[in-house]
């Protein structure tokens, strides 16, 4: 078999490390780039080398065991990968990416790539989110896996998800004291949802054990909430919110964990020119890619979080998955029983995922409940007034123009942070679904480029087309 | 069932040409219709650079260019809104002696204009600009040019005629035009018709569409200026910097944020580009160079836009020579903003007057030789 180029993969996360290790098994040499120091992606994330002395047990909990299967899976292929840590793509055009390596940018042509570029936090403001204090979920958790430490003495979980649970757990273990649970979802619909659940009785378990366990150690657990600020003045002093009654309650902390979900990194995808779609399960726009993960553009494939947030345990097979069709595009002879096992799991992991959104179902209100004064971009400090107020008077109707007219997406962040914040609330605001005010177009870099960035290319390629005078 | 509208005047493209000719035409009392198939402002008129400038135009489009320069002038009270226009000057550098020769050459050439050029060099120059270091000889500065936010600008110009009364479709392409007896009959879909007396063809890069259904053309290409823009930087520049020359040119807008542009992006369709990745690193080599302060900033977003070039550089600007009634404005080559407001003005005034002062000779749409 003859592959042009190397297949560049982008995440070394659970699906990038898989799919690294089918191609390997193929024989080929895959291109592994990620911009973390180690392998492991977001959930598997590894400490720094060094120094770092707590027990994989107490990082991963339940997870250990897939954590250590997945960082080994990786250190067994080292040697057969061009593995490339601390490298950020920042670019993607036809055929080539562009990679930003201490300083030094470098481009990467390919044939074939897969992109596995994972998830962060779907950030959604409530009154007081930017006083310090408040953490992310996501954040949090990487405090205590990478860093070591918790977000606060005494920590108020926030939002809705098995992620609250999960950190909240984690956070337990930690010995780190909790100021309670507080979770948008009512009760019932969560209780109502556990029957489909019983589709994957281990997960149900653990989330059962993680409330089981929170509760047996005195954590207040409260559901069907609104959070109506994060109070304090120098930083965060209490949760305030409202219970399903309407009555308003403050909870002393001195951290608030909070999220409502994930959302998916899909700035390389739209640079590489995939077409996106809206998915009503992720209320995002979202590459489109067929079961196997293939992308709308030849020869770009798309596996994990980063196409869909699906978890941990889909990202590794998907990952493997993509790589297999990847395979089969490039002639060779694949193995189609374990394709058809890969999807039928996949299938069931995606019917279960509507089962767990249905459990912790989206706040679709939540865009109401936030006063016109709070921060939506922090970068450039645009308030829910100012976007409401574009929204109303006609002049925004998607967007890119709620973007050109308000600065909200136009700092470093470039929108990863606030975009979908931005559209909860413009679509709100125009009475519109959220897929109904479209999606910010990815511009390069991805990330913030130094511009001291040591520069390899020959200089004048452009000649003329450099003599613009403007 | 297709939604039909009669009126004066029809416009294809809201740009900022076509949103300020709408605003004129209203003020004349005319009754227009303007036909923009995205949202106004949103292609070059809304993304480009923002520098309103006149220093550095060919002699042929200052009295054009002039004329925009007054209505910028007055702008806020036209558009009712600040759209972050500065009058900050607008200096041209000389990195070398030849260079400050050919600013003194043409602050001669253009010395019946009124722009008001100041040649500056030497130890004056490093002290009015010590945030320019020695790079540059010296430099010629026009201190009523400046710069301007396009995102802000250009849907202003289209909501401002709107506000006087200028029926403006957004998200309504044109998709065919013709002229059926004295009556110009647009046709966007099946959803509408529009009928006017009156057409003008401001569609941008995508002019040649509407140009040639009339019988003519002109060899009219699209390119991508590359942009890009740090992360806000403490305040070091005042004025919008270009450079004898051509290259790179770079203003600080107030938020902090240095904007600067150079090179080009690519075509991903006929209707978008993206910036294109050596030119962005040359860009930012160059802008470093020129501009040290930016040595350890980051720059958060790169982008381009289409805008329409013609091989003299200059616009296509006035009457159709087929069809009586129609007005060409397009072609600006990477400069129309500026001189966008007194194109839209000088429309206007074609189409009330039949006749204008401004000189549109160098402009006509038949000057090139007819393409086989
Ligand atoms: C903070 C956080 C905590 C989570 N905790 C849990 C949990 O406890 N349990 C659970 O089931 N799920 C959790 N999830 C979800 C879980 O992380 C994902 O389902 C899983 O990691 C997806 O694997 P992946 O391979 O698709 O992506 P990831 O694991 O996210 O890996 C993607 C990798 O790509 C890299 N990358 C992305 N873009 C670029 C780029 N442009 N250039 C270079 N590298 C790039 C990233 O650095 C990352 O290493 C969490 C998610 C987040 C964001
Ligand atoms: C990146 C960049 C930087 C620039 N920098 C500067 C600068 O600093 N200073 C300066 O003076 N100039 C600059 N320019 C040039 C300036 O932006 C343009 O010359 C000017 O905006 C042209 O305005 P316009 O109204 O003719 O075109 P546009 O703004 O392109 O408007 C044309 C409109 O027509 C619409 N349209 C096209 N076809 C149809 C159809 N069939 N039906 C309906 N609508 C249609 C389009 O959607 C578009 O909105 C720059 C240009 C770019 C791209």
């Amino acid at each position: 078999m003859t592959a042009p180029l190397p297949p560049v993969i982008v995440g070394a996360g659970p699906a990038g490390i898989r799919a690294a290790e089918r191609l390997v098994a193929a024989g080929l040499r895959p291109v592994v780039i990620d911009e973390a120091a180690r392998w492991g992606g977001q959930i598997y994330r590894q400490p720094p080398d060094g120094g770092f002395t707590r027990p994989k047990k107490a990082l991963y909990g339940f997870e250990v065991g897939k954590a250590d299967a997945v960082h080994r899976a990786m250190a067994a292929i080292r040697d057969r990968v061009d593995y490339r840590p601390r490298t950020l793509a920042w670019n993607c055009e036809a055929g080539a990416i562009d990679l930003l390596c201490e300083g030094v940018s470098a481009t990467l042509p390919f044939s074939h790539l897969i992109l596995a570029t994972g998830a962060t936090d779907r950030v959604l403001p409530f009154p007081g989110w930017t006083l310090p204090g408040v953490f992310t979920l996501g954040g949090s958790q990487v405090a205590l896996k990478f860093q070591g430490c918790a977000v606060g003495r005494r920590v108020a979980f926030l939002g809705t998800g098995p992620l609250l649970y999960l950190v909240a757990y984690q956070y337990l273990k930690a010995g780190v004291e909790l100021a309670g649970v507080f979770d948008t979802t009512p009760f019932v619909v969560q209780a109502r949802a556990t029957a489909g659940m019983l589709r994957d009785p281990a997960t149900l378990a653990k989330g059962l054990l993680f409330v089981a366990m929170l509760r047996a150690h005195g954590v207040p657990v409260r559901n069907g909430i609104r959070p109506v600020r994060a109070a304090g003045t120098e930083r965060v002093e209490a949760l305030v919110w409202h219970d399903a009654g309407g009555r308003e309650h403050r909870t002393p902390c001195d951290a608030v964990a909070f999220g409502l979900g994930l959302r998916s990194e899909t700035q390389l995808a739209d640079l590489a020119g995939c077409r996106f779609r809206f998915d009503a399960a992720d209320r995002a726009w979202l590459p489109e890619r067929d079961a196997a993960g293939r992308s709308s553009v030849a020869g770009v494939y798309l596996a994990g979080d980063g196409s869909g947030i699906a978890g941990a345990d889909a990202a590794e097979l998907a990952g493997e998955r993509v790589a297999l069709a990847l395979l089969e595009d490039l002639g060779e002879v694949v193995d189609a029983a374990r394709m058809r096992e890969l999807d039928r799991r996949l299938s069931g992991i995606a019917a279960f995922r509507r089962t767990l959104d249905a459990a912790f179902p989206f706040p679709d209100d939540w865009a109401d409940s936030i006063a016109d004064d709070t921060m939506i971009c922090r970068c450039e400090g645009v308030t829910a007034g100012v976007l409401r107020d574009v929204a109303r008077n006609g002049q925004a109707r998607e967007l890119n123009r709620a973007k050109a007219l308000t600065r909200t997406g136009m700092g470093r962040c470039q929108g990863r942070m606030c975009g979908a914040t931005t559209a909860e609330l413009l679509s709100r605001a125009l009475g519109t679904g959220p897929d109904g005010v479209g999606r910010l177009r990815a511009q390069p870099p991805i990330k913030p480029l130094p511009i001291a960035t040591v520069i390899p290319s020959p200089r004048g390629e452009e000649g003329s087309a450099g003599r613009e005078v403007a | 069932m297709r939604e039909r509208i009669d009126c004066d005047v029809a416009i294809v493209g809201g740009g900022i040409v076509g949103g300020s000719a709408a605003l004129f035409l209203r003020q004349a009392g005319l009754s227009v219709t303007l036909l923009e198939r995205d949202w106004c402002g949103a292609k070059a008129s809304g993304v480009n650079f923002g520098g309103v400038r006149r220093q550095g135009r060919p002699l042929e489009q200052l009295p054009l260019s002039q004329r925009a320069h007054a209505i910028w002038g007055r702008l806020p009270e036209l558009l009712g809104t600040d759209v972050e226009y500065i009058r900050s000057g607008h200096l041209k550098l000389a990195r070398s002696d030849a260079d400050l020769d050919s600013l003194v050459a043409y602050r001669e050439r253009t010395g019946g204009f009124g722009l008001g050029l100041e040649i500056i060099a030497g130890e004056e120059f490093r002290q009015r600009w010590p945030a320019l270091g020695d790079r540059a000889v010296g430099g010629s500065l026009c201190p009523e040019d400046g710069h301007a936010n396009p995102r802000l600008v250009s849907p202003a110009f289209a909501r401002a005629a709107a506000a006087l009364g200028a029926d403006v479709r957004e998200q309504t392409p044109v998709d065919r035009v013709e002229k059926d007896g004295d009556r110009f009959v647009l046709l966007a879909g099946d959803a509408l018709e529009v009928r006017a007396r009156f057409l003008l063809n401001t569609a941008g890069a995508w002019s040649l569409r509407v140009a040639e259904a009339f019988g003519e053309t002109v060899p009219l290409e699209s390119l991508h200026p590359n942009m890009a823009v740090t992360e806000p930087l403490p305040r070091f520049l005042d004025v919008n910097i270009g450079v004898e020359g051509g290259g790179v040119y770079g203003r600080q807008v107030p938020r902090g944020n240095m904007v600067v542009g150079g090179g080009r992006g690519f075509a991903l369709d006929a209707d978008r580009a993206r910036p294109q990745r050596h030119a962005v690193m040359t860009l930012m080599q160059d802008a470093a160079e020129l501009f040290p302060q930016l040595r350890h900033a980051h720059v958060i977003r790169c982008w381009t836009g289409v805008e329409g070039y013609t091989p003299d550089r200059n616009p296509v600007i006035g009457p159709s020579r087929t069809t009586p009634g129609l007005f060409h404005a397009f072609g600006f080559s990477g400069a129309g903003f500026q001189i966008g407001p007194g194109v839209g003005q000088t429309l206007a005034e074609l189409v009330t007057t039949g006749t204008t002062a401004m000189p549109l000779e160098p402009f006509r749409i038949d000057r090139f030789p007819p393409i086989a």
